[in-house]
C-alpha cells in the first residue's frame, strides 16, 4: 500500500517505520526537516519537507498516488484540515486522523474520516491498569 | 440576531463593533487572554476569553441558540473547525474568513458556502487595475455565474460584427457595452461590437476560457 504520513513526531515516525518494514511504500511529511532524525537509518521510504495543509506540497509528496493518508501532527485542527483536503480534494481512499480532544474527535467521526483519539483511549487504559477491566467499564 | 464572532483580532473586533451598533446580540470569543482583556474595554460584556475550537467553549457561549457564527481567526484550519462544530450544534449559518485563497475549495466542499477572503478581494482589485488583462472578473454571482468585463482589442475576431453573429459559450450573455468614450449601452442583436469597447458579460466560471477565445481570440497579456 502507498501511504502518506503527515507529521514525523514520535508516533508518525514509528508508524512510518513499521509500515516501511512491512513492505509498504511510505512517504513522511514534516515542516521541520530535523524531525526526520526520528526515522531509523534503515528507513527506505521518502522524506518530504512541507506543509500538509497545502495542496501543492501534498502533490509533491505524492498524495495523488496515495491509498492512505494519516494526519499525525500535534495540532488537532491542522490534522482535521489536512485530512479533509486529502478526503474531499484528492479523494484518498483511507484517511486516518489523530485528534487529541475527545469532544472534537466525536464530532469529526461523523464527517467522513477515520478518527483516532489517543486521549480517550489512553485514559481508559490507565484506569483499567489501576482498577482492572470491570471497573474501567463502570 | 445572536451572532458569535470567533476570533477577536482586528477583523473580529471591528465586525463585533459594527454588529453591536446594528443592535445585534454579539459575543466575541478570543483565545489570547491579554487580547480578550484589551477588547473588553471597548466591547464590555460582549467578549469571552476562550478557544472557539473547543466545543465546550462554544457550548458555554450558547452556540445552540446562535443564528450565526462568523469564524474570523487568522488560521484557516481553526476557522474550518469552528464552522464544523457550530454546524454540529445546529447553527443555521456559518461564515468563514479564508486567509489562503487556495483553501476556498475545501470550505465549499465542506458545505460552508459563505467564505470571505481578503487576499482574494485584493487580488481582484489588482486584476481590475491591470490594463494588460483584457478579461477582468468583476463579481461572483450565484451558483457558478460570474460577471466579467472584456475589453475588445484591435485584433478581436468579433470587432465589426453584430452581437447576434457572435457565438458565445452556453449561458453567456452580453449585458452591457461601454464604448471608448465611456458611454454605456444595453445591446440589442443588431448592436455592432467595435475594438475598444468594454463588454460586461455574464458567464459561467467554467466557460471563461471559451468566452475569452470567442471575444478576444488568441490569448495574450499576462496569461500567456
Amino acid at each position: 500500500m502507498n501511504v502518506l504520513i503527515m507529521g514525523c513526531g514520535r508516533v508518525g515516525a514509528r508508524v512510518a517505520t513499521t509500515l516501511d518494514e512491512a513492505g509498504h511504500t511510505v512517504t513522511v511529511m514534516d515542516l521541520n526537516p530535523s524531525s526526520f532524525r526520528r526515522l531509523p537509518a534503515s528507513f527506505k521510504g521518502t522524506q518530504a519537507v512541507g506543509n500538509g495543509m497545502d495542496g501543492p506540497a501534498l502533490e509533491r509528496a505524492g498524495i495523488k498516488e496515495a491509498h492512505a493518508f494519516m494526519a499525525l501532527t500535534q495540532g488537532d485542527n491542522r490534522n482535521y484540515f489536512a485530512s479533509q483536503v486529502a478526503h474531499e480534494i484528492y479523494g484518498v481512499e483511507r484517511v486516518l486522523c489523530r485528534i487529541y480532544d475527545p469532544v472534537r474527535a466525536d464530532i469529526f467521526s461523523s464527517l467522513g474520516l477515520e478518527i483516532f483519539s489517543p486521549t480517550a483511549l489512553g485514559a481508559s487504559v490507565i484506569v483499567s491498569m489501576l482498577l482492572g477491566d470491570q471497573a474501567a467499564k463502570g | 440576531m445572536y451572532i458569535i464572532v470567533a476570533g477577536g483580532g482586528k477583523v473580529g473586533f471591528y465586525l463585533a463593533e459594527e454588529l453591536l451598533n446594528s443592535n445585534h446580540e454579539v459575543l466575541v470569543i478570543e483565545r489570547d487572554p491579554a487580547r480578550a482583556r484589551a477588547i473588553t474595554e471597548e466591547l464590555t460584556d460582549a467578549v469571552m476569553s476562550g478557544d472557539s475550537c473547543e466545543a465546550t467553549t462554544l457550548d458555554l457561549a450558547g452556540v445552540a441558540r446562535a443564528d450565526l457564527v462568523a469564524a474570523v481567526t487568522g488560521d484557516d484550519e481553526d476557522n474550518l473547525v469552528i464552522c464544523e462544530i457550530a454546524r454540529n450544534r445546529g447553527v443555521p449559518r456559518t461564515i468563514a474568513r479564508i486567509n489562503n485563497p487556495k483553501n476556498e475549495l475545501l470550505f465549499k466542499k465542506r458545505g460552508i458556502e459563505t467564505t470571505i477572503s481578503a487576499t482574494q478581494a485584493i487580488l481582484g482589485q489588482i486584476e481590475q487595475e491591470l490594463p494588460t488583462h483584457e478579461m477582468i472578473p468583476l463579481l461572483q454571482l450565484h451558483s457558478g455565474l460570474e460577471l466579467v468585463e472584456v475589453r475588445l482589442p484591435e485584433t478581436a475576431p468579433v470587432a465589426g460584427r453584430s452581437v447576434r453573429d457572435v457565438l458565445l459559450p452556453p449561458e453567456s450573455l452580453v449585458a452591457l457595452i461601454v464604448d471608448p468614450g465611456g458611454v454605456p449601452r444595453i445591446p440589442s442583436g443588431e448592436t455592432r461590437l467595435n475594438a475598444g469597447d468594454a463588454l460586461v458579460v455574464v458567464t459561467r466560471r467554467e466557460s471563461m476560457d471559451k468566452l475569452r477565445e470567442a471575444l478576444i481570440g488568441a490569448i495574450h497579456g499576462l496569461d500567456t
